[in-house]
């Protein structure tokens, strides 16, 4: 049974068909890259799986377990983890209680009035930050970090919830080459090491070339090819509407 | 054409460059290299008059403008596409393109509708669209199109092929090299190495805020 | 009601609805444009009714509406350039208490110039008479007006769409600081915008006058009228305003020729809540883009100092010692206004959630005290008790509506249900004693002396507040504050981001009732304008004041307010206007609250 299974999904808005008739699977362990031009329906497509929009038509199932019809939030109960292409964490918070906030939600203390938030599992969220290599800036606040150690706090937050799946997008946007290369081979180690399906999309291709075990292609909203990446790099039609001649 | 000296800048009480020197002379395209964070977009916006100079000297076309309100450096003739687009997507293509529009100075390239047509052959037939219903490479084009629009002597591209597919990338580049052609100056921020290279005469490279060298292609 | 009643009513509706309509779509385009939220809109739309009255004395009514209109435009030019022009960066809470102040000046400078009597218009001449319309008499001037509204429209729509500054306008409204960098001069746009608005809303006062006399309480009037219009229409939409201006004449029109004339105070707020319910972002609005600006990035907030209020309930249980009487009453109320004042603060500091119609909190805690020691005839002590919960009852059911939208929506529908809680308080004569109120709501005799309550407000007021500060920092504390940092991440890490906006309204509803109640007991009455709009904006001033990014601010901003007021309306004439100018001087001088 695949961590993802995704059969013949559909939505459209604003009198435009986003996503049609899209199948896909992603495994435990595997990094699957998903690539199209602008407007090809990359994020719509993130955000069925996550359910902050619902499928007109189609099932999504995580290990075999239908989510449409869920709200993010619950979607996230059954471990899926996010990063966002704009990082989104709270800036009001330090790193350490951006982590911990995610871990009060995994242990469903999010209700509490106990004891202060600040003392919640110190350890687990900063052997989570130390995964990601943020161990030393857990004390500080979000909003001075530079941009790519916030894409590694989103991952460290991802990871509280132990998710099957990651759905990244555009997890280097922003970034120069070098961290671009870490970040992924971070992502890539992680999901290898705890069996985590990564689902990422992503307009550099050398980080696409580089990660990804099998590439999907997203063109006007349909999937127009699929496969391993010298498969896909070689199809005419992807060249066509995507890659050019670079 | 354009010149800094010894800028400095930043936001509230973050400075994030230090003494930036550079020059851009007529008909040149000048990249700005450099890492996120390391001062790219700070530096266009300082340049724009967007914000507002801790110190140091802005001089465009003769005339030193770091104190002007960022309208008053447009209508001098410097234009500006920002990084993320931000076209006016309540508009229709033809209205972004009149919010841009400005009379024709002398001795510059004057871009009527028919020749920003010709540049970009895809905005053509949208004209009446609103510009919410453009894809992202049209929204793009539309940005540089209507910078363009108000007749510019020199123009600011911020990371013009950020988050652009492969494709897209190559006709920016095209344009880019066009525009140098009709003799507009371009000073582009580029973390893309390669497109940099292919465009540019020569480049800049900003670290943490301030410039580490400058070398000629 | 006959087929002619009804035809009347209908054009009776269409007249009011033009009224509505001008100054609507003037608070629509400046917000559109400035994303400011012109609380002074209906005092502009009030100084072009006293304008034109006294103007037709010598000029007479034709010369005298356009005349004002232009003076009232000339004195939004001259608000705009000294006043909003400071604060355009500004947070946007503190520019709507900057436009409040303004309401206070304005109505202080009326006061001062026409006086408090309501002052009568002349009729129309030329248009004084009566048409009569299947069989009824109609007047001939509400004929004109109903065309008036249409023809506004129309000219304002070519303006907008059809001219080039109207495509700039628009450009502005979405990103001023792009336009800015296409050499569009935002700063004379914006002036002439704003002089725009307010022309439209002297143009609706000054045209109103032969239908209704002006009087001083007219501007909150017409300023709610108008929110109500522009929010149902959505928020920068033109022909949403049109559209909502119908909706809302037409309704309330009917409802007094129904005979339900007392519903008309609430059923715009009704319509509206409906409305906003069904379509969050009005008829014709779309979901508020994100302004251009500086980042929203929201600052840490400072862990509580539990020592601070320790030493203050120490410092604060030996004044009685030496105080005078007059002191521990002043004492009294600070308390009990810093109490709301906290509770307020978690909804719109770590909640993020401007409620604009607190008092309603407060006020259904004073009058559940009120009616459940004179009706149940509970004992004091008692009464004291329950009466939170009903406070918190009702949160809980004004909170389930205003939870599903955000920002200055949210607020409108807060301050929508304040509305008709105030409303039926008014109405409601056989419970709640109408706009007498209640009175002999007097506290247990243990407690009848200013020391003994005084005591018993110290201990409950602080402790509250104790419960309140423990509670931003427990895990809940925390997770309400991440789906205001990021209602995108905290969704997408499993919070809930409603329940737990939810949960924060019954409690911040629940300690304003408290405080709702130990006020109606130390003042031994209750009167409708304890849950007046007036009494939340006291709030929000307070919350502001002493900057919403701390913990303790409120607390001081609470203290300040309450004692401002009272020393300025026992020693100034006009301590509104005086009111109103600290606030603005304050807005300007520290854009961040004073106690930063």
């Amino acid at each position: 049974m695949s961590a993802l299974e995704v059969r013949g999904l559909s939505k459209a808005y604003g009198g435009v068909q986003a996503v049609r008739d899209v199948s896909f699977s992603v495994d435990a362990g595997e990094v699957v890259a998903l690539i199209g031009p602008n407007g090809a329906g990359k994020t719509t497509c993130f955000n069925l799986l996550n359910g902050q929009l619902r499928p007109d038509s189609g099932e999504i199932a995580l290990a075999g377990r239908s989510v449409v019809g869920l709200r993010p939030h619950q979607v996230w109960r059954l471990g899926v983890g996010r990063t966002f292409q704009v990082t989104a964490t709270f800036s009001s918070m330090t790193v350490r209680e951006n982590v911990q906030v995610a871990l009060l939600s995994h242990h469903r203390k999010l209700f509490s009035l106990g004891k202060p938030a600040g003392r919640f599992q110190v350890e687990e969220a900063d052997a989570l930050l130390a995964r990601v290599g943020m161990q030393q800036q857990a004390a500080r606040p979000c909003a001075v970090l530079a941009y790519g150690d916030l894409k590694r706090v989103e991952l460290a937050v991802a990871l509280a919830n132990r998710p099957r799946l990651l759905l990244m997008d555009e997890p280097t946007a922003g970034m120069a080459s070098d961290e671009r290369q870490a970040l992924m081979q971070l992502a890539a180690a992680l999901a290898r090491s705890e069996r985590i399906a990564v689902l990422f999309t992503e307009h550099d291709m050398e980080v696409v070339f580089n990660f990804a075990s099998r590439i999907i292609v997203l063109h006007g909203g349909e999937v127009i090819a699929a496969g391993a990446p010298d498969e896909v790099r070689a199809n005419p039609r992807v060249r066509e509407v995507y890659l050019g001649n670079a | 054409m354009l010149e800094a000296r010894r800028l400095s800048a930043g936001y509230g009480a973050a400075r994030v460059l230090f003494d930036v020197e550079l020059a851009v002379g007529r008909g040149e395209v000048v990249a700005l290299l450099g890492r996120n964070g390391a001062g790219k977009s700070t530096t266009l916006k300082a340049l724009m008059g967007l914000i507002r100079p801790f110190s140091g000297e802005v001089h465009f076309d003769g005339r030193r403008v770091d104190a002007w309100e960022p309208y008053e450096v447009a209508r001098a003739g410097l234009g500006y596409v920002p990084e993320d687009r931000r076209i006016f997507t309540d508009l229709t293509v033809a209205e972004n393109l009149e919010v841009g529009r400005q009379p024709p100075r002398e001795a510059t390239p004057a871009w009527s509708p028919e020749k920003l047509f010709e540049l970009f052959p895809a905005l053509r037939t949208l004209q009446g669209r609103r510009a919410a219903h453009l894809s992202g490479g049209e929204q793009q084009m539309l940005c540089i199109a209507r910078t363009l629009a108000g007749n510019p002597k020199a123009i600011l591209l911020d990371e013009p092929s950020e988050g652009l597919a492969p494709i897209l990338v190559e006709q920016v580049g095209k344009a880019i090299l066009e525009l140098k052609r009709a003799g507009v100056c371009v000073l582009l921020s580029e973390q893309n190495l390669s497109f940099a290279r292919r465009v540019a005469d020569r480049s800049y490279m900003l670290e943490q805020g301030r410039m580490r060298q400058a070398y000629a292609d | 009601m006959s087929g002619s009643a009804v035809l009347l009513q209908f054009l009776n509706g269409l007249a009011g609805a033009s009224s509505l309509f001008l100054v609507a779509a003037g608070l629509s385009l400046i917000f559109g444009v400035s994303r400011i939220v012109n609380f002074a809109h209906g005092s502009l739309y009030m100084l072009g009714m006293y304008l034109a009255v006294s103007l037709s004395g010598t000029l007479g009514f034709w010369l005298s509406v356009p005349l004002a209109a232009a003076l009232v435009a000339a004195a939004g030019l001259v608000i705009e350039t000294t006043l909003l022009r400071r604060i355009y960066k500004a947070p946007e809470l503190l520019q709507l208490l900057a436009t409040f102040a303004l309401v206070l000046i304005i109505r202080d400078a009326a006061l001062w110039a026409w006086g408090p009597e309501d002052r009568l218009g002349p009729r129309a001449p030329g248009l004084a008479g009566a048409v009569a319309i299947a069989g009824r008499q109609f007047p001939q001037y509400d004929l004109l007006l109903i065309c008036l509204g249409p023809a506004v429209f129309i000219a304002l729509y070519l303006l907008l769409s059809r001219t080039r500054w109207g495509t700039r306008v628009r450009a502005a409204s979405q990103d001023r600081e792009m336009a800015a960098a296409l050499g569009v001069n935002e700063r004379r746009l914006f002036t002439a915008v704003f002089a725009l608005g307010a022309l439209l809303a002297g143009f609706g006062g000054a045209s109103a006058i032969p239908r209704e006399p002006a009087s001083l309480q007219i501007d909150l009037a017409v300023m709610s009228d108008a929110f109500v219009v522009v929010v149902v229409g959505g928020l920068g939409s033109i022909p949403g305003a049109f559209l909502a201006a119908l909706l809302i004449g037409e309704v309330k029109a009917f409802c007094i020729g129904l005979g339900y004339s007392e519903l008309t105070l609430a059923i715009e707020f009704i319509v509206m809540a409906v409305v906003l319910v069904f379509r969050p972002w009005g008829l014709l609005g779309r979901p508020l883009a994100e302004t251009r600006g500086p980042g929203t990035l929201q600052p840490p907030l400072p862990a509580p100092s539990f020592l601070l209020l320790g030493g203050l309930a120490v410092l604060l249980a030996i004044v009685p010692v030496f105080a005078g009487p007059y002191t521990i009453v002043l004492l009294t109320d600070i308390l009990v206004f810093a109490l709301f004042a906290a509770s307020l603060h978690l909804l719109m500091g770590p909640g993020g959630m401007p409620s604009f119609g607190h008092a309603a909190y407060f006020g259904l805690g004073a009058y559940t005290a009120g009616l459940l020691l004179l009706r149940a005839h509970l004992p004091m002590e008692l009464s004291l008790a329950l009466a939170p919960l009903a406070a918190a009852l009702g949160a809980l059911v004004f909170g389930w509506f205003c939870v599903q939208l955000s920002g200055v929506y949210l607020a409108m529908l807060t301050l929508a249900f304040a509305q008709i809680a105030w409303s039926v308080a008014f109405q409601w004569d056989r419970l709640t004693g109408g706009s007498n109120g209640l009175i002999g709501v007097w506290p247990a005799p243990w407690l009848s002396s200013k020391q003994a309550y005084y005591y018993l407000t110290l201990v409950l007021c602080l402790g509250a507040v104790a419960l309140l500060w423990r509670l931003i920092d427990s895990p809940f504390g925390y997770a309400l504050r991440a789906g205001r940092d990021s209602p995108l991440r905290a969704a997408a890490i499993g919070i809930d981001v409603r329940a737990q906006q939810w949960a924060a309204f019954g409690i911040a509803g629940l300690f304003a009732g408290v405080a709702g109640a130990l006020y109606a007991f130390s003042k031994g009455s209750i009167s409708p304008e304890t849950l007046s709009v007036p009494r939340s904006v006291d709030g929000l001033v307070m919350v502001l004041l002493g900057g919403v990014q701390t913990l303790s601010g409120p607390l001081w901003g609470a203290a300040l307010f309450t004692w401002l007021e009272d020393s300025l309306s026992r020693g100034v004439e006009y301590w509104r206007a005086a009111i109103g100018a600290v606030i603005l001087v304050l807005v300007i001088a520290f854009p961040r609250g004073i106690f930063k």
